[in-house]
C-alpha cells in the first residue's frame, strides 16, 4: 500500500502539469490551485509514508519497481526507493515546495504567465521527486535531465528579457557539461559492476572490488561531475548567480533549497561507490567543495544585489556540504542540506518580499530602514541570517558544527581552518546585508515608501522561520545516521568505522565556530551599522575589485574561453568542409560533375515527358547491362 | 498470411497512385493533392496493419514472397521483413503523408510533385523489403530519380546545382556498389542477401572471392577489401559519413520542405539500413580489419558535423548538419557492434543494446528531423523565405504554440529523456562505451555541441526581445497543428514507452548478435 502511495506522490505533480497544459492554460487561478493542491497533497502523503517508516524500524521500505526497458539480457526498471535519505528529501522538496507554491500565489499575482509558471513549478516538483525517489542510476539520470529542463524553463521564465534568455541557456549548458561526465561515470560503473540499481550495486561492490578498485577514482570523479554541475561547484559554478534572472520564489525553491542540493544528495546516495579504499575521488571532492565555499564567500562579501549575495552564499554553503561528503561525512552533509533548505528558502523568500516591497529594486544600497516598514519580513529575515551564520541554538549552528567536527575527526586540519574562516565570512556578509537593508536611513525614494507584503507571502516566511529555529533539535541528524550507520555495519570494514564515528560534540569545533560568528558580526557592525556607502573598496583596493567582479571567472569564460572555442569550432568546421570540397574529393569528382552537368544541360529540354523517357531508358540500360552479364 | 502478398501490395499501391497522378491534367490541383494524400494514407494503413500482424517474438523473416524471375542469373523476386525492415517501412509510411501535407501549398504542377512523392515512397518501400540484390538495386535507384526531380524542379534558387550534386554523388556511390555486387555475383553466383549473409558469417565469402577472382596479384585480404570498399562507398555517401557528406547541406537547404523531410527522414536511413542489412553480414572481417579508421570516421562525423551546425547561420543548414550528426551515432553504434569480442555473454548484452539503439535512433531521427524541417517550412512561409538564425527573435510572444511545439522537437533532437531521441542515443552509448571506450567518450563532445547550437536556436529565434518586424506573425493554424501534433505525440510515446518499438525489433537484433558471434 505504501508503494502505491509513493507512486501517487511522484505522479501528482505530473498530473498537475498535464492538467494545466492541456486544459487550464488560459485560466490562471485554476492552474495555480491545481498546482498548489498537487504539491500539498504530495507533502501530506510523504508525511504519512514517513510516519509509517519511522514506526517500522526498518532501513528501507520495500521497493516498488516497474520494468521500463528490456533489451536482450539487460533490463532497466523505474523503481522507487524509500529510506531515510529519500524520505527526508521528499519532505524537504514537497514541504518547502508547498510553502513556496503558496508564496508564489502572492508574488506572481499579476504576471501574464501565471499558468505557465505553475505548470513549470509542478514539472520541477515531479522531476525533483524523481531524482530523490529513484532506485537506480538510469532513472536518476532521466529525472536529473528533467530537472535541468524545468530549471531552464523557469530561469528563462521572462524570456523576452535578453539577460534571462542568456542565463537559462548558460545554466542548461553548464549543467550539461557536468551531466556528460555523470553519464560516462554511470556507464563506467555499469560496465564494471553490471548493474544500475543502487542496492544491487552495493551488494555487487564487495565481490567485484578487484575490478572496481582500479577505476574507482575515475568513476567517482566522473560521477562527481554531475554534482559539480547541479550543485554549482567550481569550476562549473558560474551558472547559479545568473540563474537569479528567474522569479525570486524559483530562486528560493530551485536555486537554493532543492535542485542545487540534488548534487549533494546524489553523492550521498552513491557514497559507497566513492568511499572505496584506494580511490582518491573523495579527497578531490573535499577540496573542490572547500575551495568553492571559500571562493563564493569572498565574492559574496562585495556583491550589492540582494539576490546575488544570497546566490553566492548558496554556492558557499553547497561547498560546505560537498566538502563534508568528501571528508566521508554524508550524514553531516545531509544534515546541513536540510537545515540549509529551511533558512536559505526563508532568506530568498524574505529577499523576494523586500524586492516586492521595493518595487523590483534589488540593489541593497538603495534600500535601508526596512525594519519598520516591513516588520514581519525583517524578523523572519533576521532569524534566517542568524541560522545561516550559525548562532546557537538555531539550526545552522548544529549542522555547521557537525561538518566542522567531521573535519577534525578525519584530520582535515586545513579544511577545518578553511571552514571556520568561511563561517566568519558568512556572518560578515549576511550582517552587512541586514544592516544595510533593514537598518540605517532610507537611501532612496522607494525605500521610503516601502510596504509590507501580503499575508500569503509573510505566512510562509513565519513557518520557515520556525523551522530554521528548531531544525537543530528535531532529530534530523538521527534520521540520517540511521541511513548511513547501519549500512556501514553490513559491508566493507573501513567504510563502517569512518561512518560510525560518533558525532558527539567536538568542543574545539563548536568553540571556534561561535568565535568566528562573533568576529564576523563585530566586523560587520563596525563597518556597516551606520554607513551610507560601502567602506570596503577603499580599504581593500584591488582585492575588493576582484571580489566584486567575481574573481573574473565569468569574464574568463565569456570573453576568452567561449569565444575562442566558438571561433575555433566555426573555423575548424569551415576549413574541413572547404578542404574536402576543394581538396581531394571534388577535384577528382569535379571533372565528373562538370561532365554530367554539361550532359544534363544538353538533355534539359524542359519537358517532363523527356525526363520520364530518359528515366525508363536509363533503367532499361542498367537492366540490359546486368542481364547481358 | 502467405496468401496475401502484402509487401508487394504495399509497394504497388503508391506506384499506382503515382501513375494516376501523372495522368491528371494540370488544372485539377485539389484532386491531385487529395489523391496523393489518400494513397500515402493507404500506405500508412497497410504499414500499420503489417506492424500489428508482425510477430515480434519470431526471428524469422515474415510476409515472405518468393518467385523465380530470371533464373538464369539468379534474379529472384524475394521480399520479406524482419524487425529492421518493418521499422523502416513504418517510418516511410509515417513520414510520407506528413511530408505531403507540408507540401500542400505547392502550386506549380502539384500533380507531378505528388506523383514523384509517391514514386519515392514506392522506391523506399521496395528498398526496405527487397532481399535480392537485383530488384533491391532497382528500387534503390528508383528512389533516387524522383528525389532528383523534386529538388530540381521545386527547389530553392540554387536547385539545379544542388540536384546535380546530389545526383552525381549518389550515382557515383551506386555505380561503385553495382560494380562490387557484379563482382560478388561472378564469384558466388547469387544475388540473394540471405545466402550471401550466410557465406559472410562463416567467412566463405572472402575465400570464394579470392578463388574465383584472383586478379591483378591482389593479396587474400586486398581483394575482398576492395569489393567491400565499393559497397561501403555507396552507403557512406547516402548516410553520409564524413568526408562523403558535402552534397548534403546544399541539397537539404535547396530542396522544397516536403522533399527535405523525405530526404532526412527516410532516404538518409537507406544508407544505415544498407550497413546493417548488407555490409555488416557480408563483410564483418573487412570491417574489423579497418575498424579503427572507421571509428575515427564515425567520431569525426559526430563531432565535426555538430561543430559545423554550430557555425551555420541558415536554419535549414543548421538542421542539415545536425542530421549528419545524429546519423553519426548510428555509425558509431554499428562499428562498435561489429567489433570482435568472442562469445562471452556480457558482450552480447552490450551488442544487443547498441544495435537496438541504432535502430531506435534511425526511427527517432526519422521522426524528429522531418518535423523540424516542417517547422522551418512554416516559418519560411510566414517570413517570405527568410530563415536566418539572426533574422528573428522573441517569437514566443506572438507564436507561442509554434515555439512550444517546435521546442518539443528541438529537445527531442537534443536527447532529452522523456522524448524519443534520448532512448536511442542512450542505448548506443550504453553499449558502445564498454566496446569502444575512447570513441564513445570522444563522441560525447558531439552531444554537448548539439546542445549548444540547439539552445542557441531557441535563444535567438524564440527568446529575447520581439523583433518588431514579426510583430504580426501568425501562430500555427489548425491545419498546421494537425500536421505536427500526431508526430509530437509519437515523440512522447516512444520516449515514455520505448518498449513499443523494442518489442518488434529486439528478436531481430538478438539474431544478428548471434550471427556475428564468432
Amino acid at each position: 500500500m505504501f508503494e502505491n502511495l509513493a507512486w501517487l506522490i511522484l505522479f501528482l505533480p505530473l498530473l498537475s502539469v498535464a492538467a494545466i497544459t492541456l486544459f487550464t492554460r488560459s485560466k490562471p487561478r485554476a492552474s495555480a490551485q491545481i498546482s498548489i493542491f498537487a504539491v500539498i497533497a504530495a507533502f501530506v502523503l510523504s508525511l504519512i509514508v514517513f510516519v509509517f517508516f519511522r514506526g517500522s524500524e526498518t532501513n528501507s521500505l520495500p521497493q516498488a519497481s516497474v520494468p521500463w526497458l528490456w533489451v536482450g539480457d539487460f533490463k532497466a526498471d523505474i523503481g522507487l526507493r524509500l529510506d531515510a535519505l529519500s524520505l527526508g528529501m521528499m519532505l524537504i522538496v514537497t514541504g518547502v515546495g508547498s510553502l513556496i507554491h503558496i508564496y508564489s500565489w502572492g508574488y506572481m499575482k499579476d504576471d501574464p504567465g501565471f499558468a505557465r509558471y505553475f505548470a513549470s513549478l509542478s514539472l520541477f516538483t515531479f522531476s525533483m521527486l524523481g531524482i530523490v525517489m529513484a532506485d537506480n542510476f538510469l532513472m536518476m539520470f532521466i529525472f536529473w535531465e528533467l530537472v535541468g529542463i524545468s530549471s531552464y524553463l523557469l530561469i528563462g521564465f521572462w524570456y523576452e528579457k535578453a539577460s534571462a534568455a542568456d542565463a537559462c541557456k548558460k545554466a542548461f549548458l553548464t549543467n550539461r557539461i557536468g551531466d556528460f561526465g555523470f553519464l560516462l561515470g554511470i556507464l563506467m560503473v555499469w560496465a564494471v559492476l553490471g548493474s544500475l540499481n543502487f542496492q544491487d550495486l552495493e551488494i555487487r561492490l564487495v565481490p567485484h572490488m578487484k575490478d572496481y578498485a582500479p577505476v574507482a577514482t575515475a568513476a567517482g570523479l566522473l560521477i562527481f561531475c554531475g554534482a559539480m554541475g547541479k550543485s554549482a561547484q567550481f569550476p562549473l559554478h558560474v551558472w547559479l548567480p545568473d540563474a537569479m534572472e528567474g522569479p525570486t520564489p524559483v530562486s528560493a525553491l530551485i536555486h537554493a533549497a532543492t535542485m542545487v542540493a540534488a548534487g549533494v544528495y546524489m553523492l550521498c546516495r552513491v557514497f559507497f561507490l566513492l568511499n572505496v579504499p584506494g580511490s582518491h575521488a573523495l579527497e578531490v571532492i573535499a577540496w573542490i567543495g572547500g575551495f568553492t565555499a571559500l571562493l563564493a564567500a569572498l565574492i559574496a562579501v562585495q556583491q550589492n544585489d540582494i539576490k546575488r549575495i544570497l546566490a553566492y552564499s548558496t554556492l558557499s554553503q553547497l561547498g560546505y556540504m560537498v566538502m563534508s561528503v568528501g571528508m566521508s561525512g554524508p550524514t553531516a552533509a545531509m544534515y546541513h542540506l536540510t537545515t540549509h533548505a529551511f533558512f536559505k528558502a526563508l532568506l530568498f523568500l524574505g529577499a523576494g518580499s523586500v524586492i516586492y516591497a521595493m518595487h523590483h529594486e534589488q540593489n541593497i544600497w538603495r534600500m535601508g530602514a526596512l525594519k519598520k516598514k516591513a516588520p514581519a519580513t525583517y524578523w523572519t529575515f533576521m532569524v534566517g541570517t542568524l541560522a545561516l551564520s550559525g548562532v546557537w541554538p538555531l539550526s545552522g549552528f548544529y549542522s555547521k558544527d557537525s561538518i566542522l567536527a567531521q573535519a577534525l575527526e578525519t584530520n582535515h586540519i586545513a579544511l577545518f581552518v578553511l571552514g571556520v574562516f568561511v563561517a566568519l565570512l558568512t556572518t560578515f556578509y549576511m550582517f552587512r546585508l541586514v544592516f544595510v537593508v533593514f537598518f540605517g536611513g532610507a537611501r532612496s525614494e522607494a525605500a521610503d515608501h516601502a510596504h509590507e507584503s501580503p499575508d500569503v507571502m509573510t505566512w510562509p516566511l513565519r513557518i520557515l522561520a520556525v523551522m530554521s529555529i528548531i531544525g537543530g533539535v528535531m532529530g534530523i541528524e538521527g534520521l540520517y545516521t540511521k541511513q548511513f550507520a547501519p549500512n556501514a555495519e553490513g559491508h566493507a570494514a573501513g567504510f563502517g568505522q569512518q561512518l560510525l564515528a560518533p558525532f558527539s560534540h567536538s568542543p574545539l569545533a563548536a568553540y571556534l565556530g561561535l568565535f568566528a560568528v562573533i568576529m564576523g558580526l563585530g566586523a560587520a557592525y563596525a563597518l556597516y551599522s551606520r554607513s551610507l556607502f560601502d567602506p570596503l573598496p577603499e580599504k581593500l583596493g584591488w582585492l575588493s575589485r576582484a571580489m566584486r567582479n567575481r574573481f573574473y571567472f565569468d569574464e574568463l569564460y565569456e570573453r576568452v574561453i567561449i569565444p575562442f572555442t566558438q571561433e575555433a569550432l566555426a573555423k575548424f568546421a569551415n576549413a574541413i568542409d572547404r578542404w574536402i570540397i576543394s581538396g581531394f574529393m571534388v577535384r577528382g569528382a569535379s571533372g565528373t560533375t562538370d561532365l554530367v552537368g554539361r550532359a544534363l544541360r544538353l538533355l534539359q529540354t524542359g519537358s517532363l515527358q523527356t525526363y520520364a523517357f530518359l528515366l525508363v531508358a536509363g533503367v532499361a540500360l542498367v537492366l540490359y547491362l546486368v542481364l547481358l552479364r | 498470411m502467405n496468401s496475401l502478398p502484402i509487401l508487394s501490395i504495399l509497394t504497388i499501391v503508391p506506384l499506382i497512385g503515382a501513375v494516376m497522378l501523372i495522368g491528371l491534367d494540370s488544372q485539377s490541383k485539389r484532386l491531385a493533392r487529395g489523391l496523393g494524400l489518400a494513397f500515402s494514407l493507404a500506405g500508412l494503413a497497410l504499414a500499420a496493419w503489417l506492424w500489428k500482424a508482425f510477430d515480434g517474438n519470431s526471428p524469422d523473416l515474415q510476409f515472405v514472397e518468393r518467385h523465380a524471375w530470371i533464373p538464369s542469373i539468379g534474379a529472384e523476386y524475394f521480399v520479406g521483413v524482419d524487425g529492421l525492415g518493418l521499422l523502416m517501412v513504418l517510418l516511410t509510411a509515417l513520414v510520407t503523408p506528413i511530408a505531403m501535407l507540408a507540401s500542400w501549398r505547392i502550386e506549380d504542377k502539384p500533380q507531378i510533385y505528388f506523383s514523384m512523392m509517391l514514386l519515392l515512397q514506392a522506391g523506399l518501400f521496395g528498398t526496405f523489403t527487397a532481399l535480392n540484390f537485383f530488384h533491391w538495386f532497382i528500387f534503390w535507384e528508383l528512389s533516387l530519380v524522383p528525389a532528383f526531380f523534386l529538388i530540381k524542379l521545386w527547389g530553392g534558387p540554387n536547385r539545379s546545382a544542388a540536384a546535380t550534386q546530389f545526383f552525381v554523388y549518389t550515382m557515383v556511390g551506386s555505380v561503385a556498389m553495382l560494380l562490387s555486387f557484379l563482382a560478388i555475383y561472378w564469384a558466388v553466383g547469387t544475388f540473394d542477401f540471405i545466402q550471401l549473409a550466410e557465406k559472410g558469417h562463416n567467412g566463405d565469402l572472402a575465400s570464394i572471392l579470392n578463388v574465383k577472382l584472383g586478379w591483378y596479384n591482389l593479396s587474400r585480404n586486398q581483394l575482398p577489401l576492395i569489393i567491400f570498399a565499393g559497397i561501403f562507398l555507396g552507403f557512406a555517401v547516402k548516410v553520409p559519413l564524413i568526408p562523403f557528406h558535402t552534397w548534403l547541406p546544399m541539397t537539404y537547404a535547396e530542396a522544397p520542405t516536403g522533399t527535405t523531410m523525405m530526404l532526412t527522414g527516410v532516404m538518409s536511413k537507406m544508407g544505415v539500413y544498407g550497413f546493417i542489412r548488407i555490409l555488416m553480414p557480408l563483410f564483418p572481417e573487412q570491417m574489423r580489419m579497418i575498424l579503427t579508421p572507421l571509428l575515427w570516421l564515425a567520431v569525426a562525423t559526430i563531432v565535426f558535423s555538430a561543430c559545423a551546425a554550430f557555425a551555420q547561420k541558415d536554419l535549414k543548414r543548421v538542421f542539415a548538419y545536425s542530421s549528419i550528426n545524429h546519423l553519426g551515432y548510428c555509425m558509431l553504434g554499428i562499428f562498435a557492434f561489429v567489433k570482435f569480442t568472442g562469445s562471452e555473454p556480457p558482450w552480447s548484452t552490450e551488442k544487443a543494446a547498441v544495435l537496438n539503439g541504432v535502430m531506435l535512433q534511425m526511427f527517432n531521427h526519422g521522426l524528429t528531423a522531418p518535423i523540424l524541417f516542417c517547422f522551418i517550412g512554416f516559418l519560411e512561409q510566414r517570413s517570405g523565405g527568410l530563415r536566418g538564425l539572426d533574422q528573428f527573435g522573441g517569437l514566443r510572444k506572438v507564436a507561442p504554440v509554434f515555439c512550444g511545439l517546435m521546442g518539443v522537437s528541438i529537445f527531442a533532437s537534443l536527447g532529452l529523456p522523456g522524448l524519443n531521441g534520448f532512448i536511442g542515443e542512450f542505448l548506443i552509448f550504453k553499449g558502445a562505451f564498454p566496446l569502444v571506450t575512447w570513441a564513445t567518450a570522444l563522441s560525447v563532445i558531439g552531444l554537448l555541441v548539439t546542445a549548444i547550437f540547439l539552445l542557441t536556436v531557441i535563444q535567438r529565434v524564440f527568446n529575447g526581445p520581439l523583433n518588431g518586424k514579426w510583430a504580426s506573425l501568425a501562430d500555427l493554424s489548425w491545419r498546421e497543428r494537425l500536421i505536427v501534433l500526431p508526430a509530437t505525440a509519437l515523440m512522447f510515446l516512444v520516449g515514455i514507452y520505448p518498449q513499443l518499438l523494442i518489442g518488434k525489433i529486439n528478436t531481430t537484433v538478438m539474431q544478428m548478435v548471434d550471427q556475428l558471434k564468432f
